[in-house]
């Protein structure tokens, strides 16, 4: 089978590939780049446990072929943090024991830091229904919810 | 004796009777008592029982002590999630 | 007091919330679950599984997979060369991989590794099965009719009445008084019949395993799974393997919930990986995953309560119908046991079926069977109260089973937290706010055991001072941390000096599965002995330094000290001390504890729920939940309020959403999260945790397991809300628009 060459960019760093035609940049991250941070939860766009950003959206990385990412910026869990500085999610997400069982988190960081990004001030149906894409089977959302929220807060008590 | 109580179709089983008597100092005692008194109850307990004495649950530990005054209840082996 | 029963004391370390120790890791994307790891020249495989209900395997031509280029291994139950004898070793084994007839839509019958996903995908295609088609029955109360198409005869217990069809496999009957005089006291009887769906257990990460095995029988396992040792026995066991030379090690877990303390696909790995003489990594889509493994049961219940004007239960009966899927089993039982279960009855009698059915084998799902045990009876007692005009809560505590009542299912209650519930659930403000237009409120109680069982745990104390705790359960949810933090408040040390890892099987001796709430319970106990085991040590070598008697030394705050004037003048010496010098006064320092903890803690909880009913579709929402349970105590309280609302979040979906959806084909509809839909953060809001601390007398920290009971009140909780919003009875779960439309339609 031929493969495909692709050149692009994840988390600041240029990253090329080979990929058959039919991988999924989800079955690359994990497969062939090592990224096993994004995972793999359905295959088919429903739990959001793949979720990365490519060029600032929000992406189910299991329903985008590989060979697509030609020329854009990626960025996965990987990415989040500055090196041994955990984003403020992160941080938040720990101190608010939003994760159990941690395999949504990823995905549920990757979403959220997106929608800080575009909306600093929340209310929290809207992280609400921003998440309803990321299922999370252990905690009921309350506890992501106000992670959410609180790191919100924060980052404006500190702009 | 420690009087023994069977949960309801395995009494069937010990001639309708809900409570048994049986000679037994623990488990292990009470378990083999039950079998030679009442064969007809050896499947189930190959099968795997809980027992109850004096409210607390125990599964497989031979020697827990059992006294004439111990409630003890058989019951269908536990399960969990 | 042996030391072992509670003891009322102050902590330190446990109650409080630290962060969890595999948290950083978690939050970065570096956990590595079971789909996460690889190893040199490692194949892929996937499993081929029956389109059909039920069907007789003619036979399988592998010879197009097997041309393939870059298929290494192709695999049929003629492969498994090894017939386990013991019956339940027999039906995993036929499960995993079926022999003459498959039983359900997805079972496993043939499977391939290869180079790559796509040529194993490829080789799936190519097999070939001659299948013929059989009979099937999917629903229980068609499948215990005699004349039903029978899943596999001879299997029936001696405990199953005549005239019903093979199918059904076991029965059994709690209680005691006689109900029918029950009811002649009563003032008002109730009997109406009930239906839950089944559902799966749903964790979002689906089975992956990486599995090594050579021609010699030595092995390894990597896997996610709720007890590894289990999986080791489990596969030794199938495959005719001496467990000793199976090493399996658990990998961080994406959920379980039950769903994964059994084997669905381990064995095929291994299987495959001996054939192909490879590393193999099998993993299951989400498809797969519904179709053949989980669910738990469907339900069919018939109840009857009769109550007395002023709220006094006089007689109570129930019949619970399971099906536990394509084998043998079943949780019905579980349902007998526990539906009645928070009350002091007079006069109670259960009865449970456990019915096979050409569906996936039903697992277990958090407290098995006794959410489907709670539903009928709590909508029920729900429905006399609002006939007799009777606030529901008053009712049950009228009720309410406490220290010295005989159980529905037999023993009589140690202390428990049942009447905590209730009264806390009276004087929350919840309780009084105010309801809007097509809004009710629903309450409910629930019963779930806990579990002890073998228990291995050790503990290190490096030169340094530092203490390293190996334990062998797989964390599903911060259990690492509750046992960093009781080995912390036993040892009087930081926190932060003490790590705690999940050892693999051939590091630690034999432990039960991560399942029946008991890690805290039954690991904590270990974890607390294993410390004061090493604290022992630390004492004779402190009591040798000084040239006392170690009777003479005393612990505390991570220190010995002499025991008294008479003992003698030392200064301290710290646990850090102690470790510098071990070389020194006998060799290396490690505590351990091997037990199998009997004696779990019984716990209950109340739940209270507001919902809205749309009288235009049906549709219910949720709007305000509030969880009172008995922890016994809370270790972490962070990790105890996520167990209730987690719980709490899984019960809503089975109540208003959750549904394995058969064809007349036989065939699972909706295997995917899209139309297999659970909740999501929109659909839910806040859920309030109230954590009740009724001490566990068997613990000496008073814990008692918390992760299941929060799932059991849940379905009747909000059963109750909606039909007291919707004005009229709701009886089959889960309640989606359709059903609640039709419903008031009907009215
Ligand atoms: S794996 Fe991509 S959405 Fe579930
Ligand atoms: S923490 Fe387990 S799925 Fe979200």
């Amino acid at each position: 089978m031929s493969r495909i060459h692709v050149t692009t960019t994840i988390n600041n760093d240029e990253t090329d590939y080979l990929c058959e035609t039919d991988e999924t940049l989800l079955d690359v991250l994990r497969d062939h780049l090592d990224l096993t941070g994004s995972k793999e939860g359905c295959g088919s766009g429903d739990c959001g446990a793949c979720t990365v950003v490519v060029d600032g959206r929000l992406v189910c990385s299991c329903l985008m072929l590989a060979a697509e990412a030609e020329g854009r910026t990626i960025e996965t869990i990987e990415g989040m943090a500055g090196g041994d500085a955990l984003h403020p999610l992160q941080q938040k997400f720990l101190e608010h024991a939003a994760l159990q069982c941690g395999i949504c988190t990823p995905g549920i960081l990757v979403a959220a830091k997106n929608l800080l990004e575009r909306n600093p001030n929340p209310s929290e149906e809207e992280v609400r229904y921003w998440l309803a894409g990321n299922l999370c089977r252990c905690t009921g959302y309350d506890k992501i919810i106000r992670a959410v929220m609180d790191t919100a807060a924060n980052t404006r008590g500190a702009a | 004796m420690v009087a023994v109580r069977l949960w309801g179709s395995l009494a069937e089983l010990a001639d309708g009777q809900q409570t048994v008597e049986i000679e037994a100092a623990n488990l292990r005692q009470l378990l083999d008592g039950l079998v030679r008194a009442y064969p007809a109850l050896k499947p189930q307990l190959e099968r795997g029982v809980s027992v109850s004495i004096d409210g607390k649950i125990y599964n497989d530990t031979w020697a827990t002590p059992i006294s004439e005054e111990s409630e003890v209840v058989l019951l269908n082996r536990l399960v969990g999630g | 007091m042996p030391k072992d029963e509670y003891q009322s004391r102050d902590f330190k370390v446990v109650g409080t919330r630290p962060i969890r120790p595999d948290g950083i890791d978690k939050v970065t994307g570096k956990a590595r679950y079971g789909a996460d790891i690889t190893a040199p020249g490692m194949l892929w495989g996937a499993i081929l599984r029956s389109p059909h209900a039920h069907a007789r395997i003619r036979g399988i031509d592998t010879s197009k997979a097997r041309a393939i280029k870059g298929v290494k291994a192709v695999i049929t139950r003629d492969d498994f060369t090894y017939q386990p004898e013991d019956s339940d070793m027999a039906d995993i084994l036929d499960n995993c991989m079926a022999g003459e007839t498959a039983r359900y839509d997805g079972h496993a019958v043939a499977a391939v590794a290869a180079t790559s996903k796509s040529i194993a995908r490829a080789a799936l295609a190519a097999i070939e099965v001659d299948y013929e088609v059989l009979p099937h029955v999917t629903d229980v109360d068609e499948a215990m009719k005699p004349g039903a198409p029978v899943i596999e005869s001879g299997r029936q217990q001696e405990n199953v009445p005549k005239g019903y069809s093979e199918n059904v496999t076991g029965r059994s009957q709690y209680g005691h008084g006689d109900p029918e005089e029950g009811f002649k006291q009563a003032d008002l009887v109730i009997k109406r019949s009930f239906k839950t769906a089944a559902t799966h257990q749903g964790y979002i990460e689906p089975h992956a395993c990486l599995a090594t095995l050579g021609s010699d029988g030595q092995g390894d396992l990597w896997v996610c799974t709720q007890g590894h040792y289990m999986v080791r026995n489990v596969c030794a066991g199938v495959l005719g393997l001496d467990a000793g030379q199976l090493r399996v090690t658990a990998s961080e877990i994406g959920g379980g919930f039950g769903g994964k303390t059994h084997v669905w696909m381990e064995p095929t790995a291994l299987m495959l990986a001996r054939k192909s003489g490879k590393p193999v990594k099998l993993m299951m889509s989400r498809d797969e995953v519904f179709r053949a493994t989980g669910p738990t049961a469907s339900s069919s219940v018939d109840v009857k309560i009769g109550m007395t004007k002023d709220g006094k239960i006089t007689g109570a009966a129930a019949t619970y119908r399971l099906q536990a899927g394509a084998y043998p089993g079943g949780i019905a039982f579980l349902s007998a046991m526990c539906g009645f279960a928070p009350y002091d009855l007079e006069n109670v009698r259960t009865e449970g079926f456990e019915v096979m059915t050409n569906r996936p084998k039903a697992a277990a799902y958090r407290a098995p069977g006794a959410p489907m045990g709670a539903y009928p009876v709590e909508s029920v007692i729900d429905e006399l109260c609002q006939k007799l005009d009777l606030d529901p809560l008053d009712a049950r505590l009228k009720n309410a089973a406490r220290e010295g009542t005989k159980s529905s299912y037999g023993p009589t209650y140690p202390a428990i937290g049942l009447e905590a519930t209730l009264k806390a659930a009276q004087s929350h403000p919840h309780w009084t706010a105010p309801l809007g237009p097509n809004q009710g409120r629903g309450v409910a109680c629930g019963f779930w055991f806990n579990f002890g069982g073998d228990t291995c745990v050790s503990l290190m104390v490096n030169p340094d001072g530092t203490v390293s705790l190996s334990e062998g359960n797989p964390d599903i949810g911060g259990s690492r941390a509750s046992m960093s933090m009781m080995a912390a408040e036993e040892l009087g040390v930081p926190l932060d000096q003490v790590r705690t890892i999940i050892a693999d099987t051939a590091s630690l001796g034999q432990n039960e599965v991560t399942d029946g709430s008991r890690v805290t319970f039954a690991v904590g106990l270990a974890t607390i002995k294993a410390a004061r085991h090493a604290v022992e040590i630390m004492k004779e070598r402190a009591a040798m330094t000084w040239g006392i008697d170690p009777e003479a030394v005393d612990w505390r705050d991570g220190a010995a000290h002499p025991a008294g004037p008479n003992a003698g003048k030392f200064p301290p010496m710290t646990i850090k001390e102690i470790a510098a010098i071990a070389s020194n006064t006998g060799g290396p320092i490690a505590g351990h504890h091997e037990v199998n903890a009997e004696g779990a803690g019984v716990s209950f909880a109340t739940h209270m729920v507001d919902t809205e009913v749309d009288p235009e579709t049906g549709a219910v929402k949720v709007l305000r939940y509030t969880v009172f349970q008995d922890a016994g105590k809370a270790v972490h309280p962070d990790y105890v309020e996520g167990q209730f609302q987690g719980g709490a979040a899984q019960g809503i979906g089975w109540a208003i959403n959750e549904e394995y959806i058969y064809g007349d084909d036989g065939r699972l509809q909706n295997a995917g999260f899209l139309d297999y839909r659970i909740p999501v953060a929109s659909d839910l809001p806040m859920i309030e945790p109230v954590i009740l601390e009724i001490p566990n007398p068997g613990h000496p920290y008073g814990v008692r397991g918390v992760g299941e009971t929060s799932i059991v009140p849940p379905l009747a909780a909000i059963a109750n809300s909606v039909s007291r919003a919707a004005g009229v009875r709701l009886t089959s779960l889960p309640m989606s628009p359709p059903k609640v439309l039709a419903a008031l339609k009907a009215e």
